[in-house]
């Protein structure tokens, strides 16, 4: 256990950091979109659609995401017709094959959140706002969003860290960010005690770093219970006490 | 419930007993099966009477794996050759490329036959027996790429002998590859090579195992693929591979390593001497040869 | 070869080796399960001690293996782990190495991977039972033993059951990352064929449909169990 291979390893592996946060921001940000889609979709009403839209989240929650990739990479490149397509530019490199997988695989696990918080909404809440005059859109905007939004954001703050450990599976598609280059040193030198500690340490301090910042935002758009903990007479005007 | 006894049974009392049972005995079952699975290994004899051989069995003709999981290839025969010499009884086991030689430190086998050069890295971990084939390396292309124009194809440059047209040969191949995507699988000699003579040209892809690289560069994710000339004589043998083609210089010797031999421990000195005069009386009688002819069509036994 | 015929039972089919790769992911998933339960029952042991060092020690347990990559776990028991068991092993005075086999590596990373989400499950479970009943059994008179026995374990069984059902379908699809070991499960399996072949996308599929059966009919399972465990338990 010398200092300097460790401190020469730990230098190696910062190199992967940029692919890694690539991965996982451009994973959540269009997992969330998709994870909205989806989870109105299921609550739509159309039955086909609402059909189409569980059985993309029974198999995307019940199988494991290395599959999906090997699928996505190997899978889909079987075929000529998709290897003449447009989308041979993308399919063709690892990093949007990667990316395509974990966005299909997070939106089946976002919109389940998404769900359960858009179920959350107190009917009466609704209805009150339907009493005033509102509806669709607004209705949407003014009401349902924000209380979904604060009733998912524990669980989905969560899903949003599983995807910094969820990117580690890229390396097996040859993406050189951190558990690729950990796994070249490893192939390298044998010394795999160490490698793991310093790639261990880097994902323990991103993951540390998301989750406050998860903390934070839910923070922020908590609003009403700050007001009510810094000021007790506010308590009474807290939505929550519906 | 309350009887004048004075015990009291608890209502689910038989439920809670059945989950505390059944709880008790799952403990025990995995602490059964996990001492029954980590079985210490016997100190070897020093005689060497049986001697256990691990292998990729994923690089034909090498070695490879036929239907039914059975080890099959050059080094296969060549190990049954050597160990009728020895006078000992061999078992050959498979194990993957990048966890090869980890498991022959951890005595999961006593020696490794897998098309592995001797490298001075490796020598830093490991031992090698004396040389038994040597293997050239080059790169592979799809027929209708256009690199399969690459110049000084069938020449061969032992980088050791021949550095400079070595490097005169690479630095006419360089232009034609600049920005394009290679592959090599990881751990090897191969990898090394592109790496050294390429680094900062071309998009190096490592890849866990020869079958994926071979994937990739039929599907056009690479635009070559760098391994063994033996390696890819047999692939372009088969069905599947009709569409790939040799191309450029063949290259051995230094980075690419000191020739193939067994892998040993290094404290196993007594069986390194005795896979050295086995390999010497199969060179001198000619067996080498034969077995090397026999899978790849070329004599590749060390002059 | 038509690809129903590849995945089939034929001569050239791979029906075989696909049901006993699916046989091998049930076994390895079921053995990491139960070294999660050992290493839950410690942890959440250890999280809910009196003592400050095993409450520490219970928190790093869970939050370093919660946020570490399952794969660099993996990675640290299959290249690195049979010279940390052999220095165990001589520290015991056990001579020679200890070998230890893909199967076992492969089930012991996710077992100790799993069983920091299984800390947390038994954590919540055994902070459920009503604190009257503890106090009840005191009361009472019970020794520890026997309350453990009695008292703790039912319930904690009982409230675990949803949590567990989690944690097994994550270990089961955790299992397709042991095939970077090279043990044949399901995955793996999929992968030679696939290579052999030259044709993935059915195997893939396959593999998919398989890894679906098992999910399904695990949670379809827990479902069963959980009924059965909460009759007559107020729900809210």
């Amino acid at each position: 256990m010398e200092l300097a291979f460790l401190l020469d390893t730990t230098e190696r592996l910062l190199s992967g950091i940029p692919l890694l946060l690539q991965l996982w921001a451009l994973s959540v940000a269009a997992g969330v979109v998709l994870a909205i889609a989806i989870a109105l979709l299921r609550m739509s009403g159309v039955r086909p659609l609402e059909w189409a839209a569980s059985f993309y989240v029974f198999v995307f929650r019940g199988t494991p995401l290395l599959v999906q990739m090997f699928m996505i990479y190997y899978g889909l490149s079987q075929f000529p017709e998709i290897r003449q397509s447009f989308l041979w530019a993308f399919l063709r490199q690892p990093y949007w094959c990667a990316i395509l997988a974990f966005v299909l695989n997070t939106a089946a696990y976002g919109s389940e959140i998404v769900r359960g918080g858009l179920l959350a909404v107190p009917f009466g809440e609704v209805e009150a706002a339907r009493a005033c005059g509102m509806s669709g859109f607004v209705l949407f905007r003014r009401i349902i969003f924000p209380i979904a939004l604060r009733q998912a954001l524990p669980a989905y703050g969560n899903e949003i860290i599983l995807m910094v450990k969820a990117t580690s599976l890229a390396s097996i598609i040859t993406l050189m960010e951190v558990t690729g280059i950990a796994q070249r040193i490893i192939s390298e030198t044998f010394r795999a005690v160490e490698v793991f500690i310093c790639a261990g340490a880097i994902y323990l301090v991103i993951n540390f770093l998301i989750s406050r910042a998860v903390a934070a935002l839910e923070h922020h758009l908590s609003p009403h219970r700050r007001a009510a903990a810094d000021r007790p007479a506010l308590a009474v005007l807290s939505v929550d006490r519906a | 419930m309350h009887d004048r006894s004075g015990a009291w049974e608890r209502p689910g009392k038989e439920k809670g007993d059945q989950a505390m049972r059944f709880v008790v005995a799952l403990f025990w079952a995995v602490v059964a099966v996990a001492l029954a699975a980590v079985t210490p290994v016997e100190a070897q004899t020093k005689d060497w009477k049986k001697i256990r051989i691990g292998t990729e069995g994923a690089y034909a003709p090498w070695n490879f794996s036929e239907a039914g999981g059975k080890l099959s290839g050059f080094e296969i025969d060549l190990a049954n050759e050597l160990c009728k010499r020895m006078n000992a009884e061999c078992t050959i086991v498979a194990q993957d490329w990048d966890g090869i030689i980890p498991a022959l430190q951890s005595s999961k086998y006593d020696a490794i036959m897998a098309a592995m050069n001797i490298t001075d890295k490796r020598l830093e971990t490991i031992n090698f027996s004396s040389v038994y084939a040597a293997a050239p390396a080059s790169f592979a292309v799809l027929k209708s790429s256009p690199l399969a124009k690459m110049p000084g194809t069938g020449e061969v440059y032992p980088l050791a002998t021949k550095g400079a047209e070595a490097q005169k040969a690479i630095d006419a191949v360089k232009p034609m590859l600049k920005g394009k995507v290679v592959g090599a699988q990881v751990s090897t000699t191969n990898l090394a090579f592109v790496e050294k003579y390429f680094k900062d040209q071309v998009d190096i892809r490592s890849y866990k195992t020869t079958e994926q690289h071979d994937l990739d560069l039929t599907a056009g994710r690479l635009d070559a693929a760098f391994a063994a000339v033996t390696y890819w004589n047999d692939v372009i043998a088969k069905p599947e591979g009709k569409d790939i083609v040799i191309v450029g210089p063949a290259f051995s010797g230094e980075v690419l390593g000191r020739g193939v031999a067994a892998g040993l421990r290094k404290e196993d000195a007594e069986l390194k001497t005795k896979f050295d005069e086995a390999i010497k009386s199969a060179l001198a009688d000619g067996t080498i040869k034969a077995l090397s002819v026999k899978w790849f069509k070329v004599d590749i036994s060390p002059k | 070869m038509g690809s129903f015929y590849l995945v089939g039972f034929g001569a050239g089919g791979w029906g075989v080796e696909i049901i006993e790769a699916t046989l091998m992911t049930v076994a390895v998933s079921l053995c990491a399960f139960l070294f999660g339960m050992v290493f839950g029952t410690l942890g959440a042991w250890a999280k809910l001690s009196a003592s400050l060092i095993a409450r520490a020690l219970g928190d790093v347990y869970t939050t370093v293996l919660r946020g570490i990559p399952d794969l660099l776990v993996i990675y640290l028991l299959y290249f690195g782990g049979s010279t940390a068991l052999t220095a165990v092993g001589r520290a015991f005075g056990a001579e020679g190495f200890i070998g230890v086999n893909a199967f076992l590596t492969g089930a012991l990373a996710v077992g100790i991977v799993s069983g920091a989400y299984q800390t947390e499950v038994f954590r919540g479970a055994y902070l459920t039972i009503a604190r009257g009943e503890i106090e009840a059994a005191k009361a009472v008179g019970m020794r520890p033993l026997l309350m453990l026995h009695r008292i703790i374990v039912p319930q904690v069984v009982r409230f675990a059951l949803p949590g567990m059902g989690n944690v097994w379908q994550l270990v089961l699809k955790e299992s397709a990352l042991i095939s970077v070991t090279g043990l044949v499960e399901l995955l793996r399996q999929s992968q030679v064929a696939a290579g052999s072949t030259k044709r993935p996308f059915p195997f893939y599929i396959t593999a998919m449909a398989m890894y679906l059966v098992l999910t399904s009919a695990s949670s379809w399972l827990f479902r069963w169990s959980e009924t059965r465990a909460l009759r007559g338990v107020r729900r809210a």
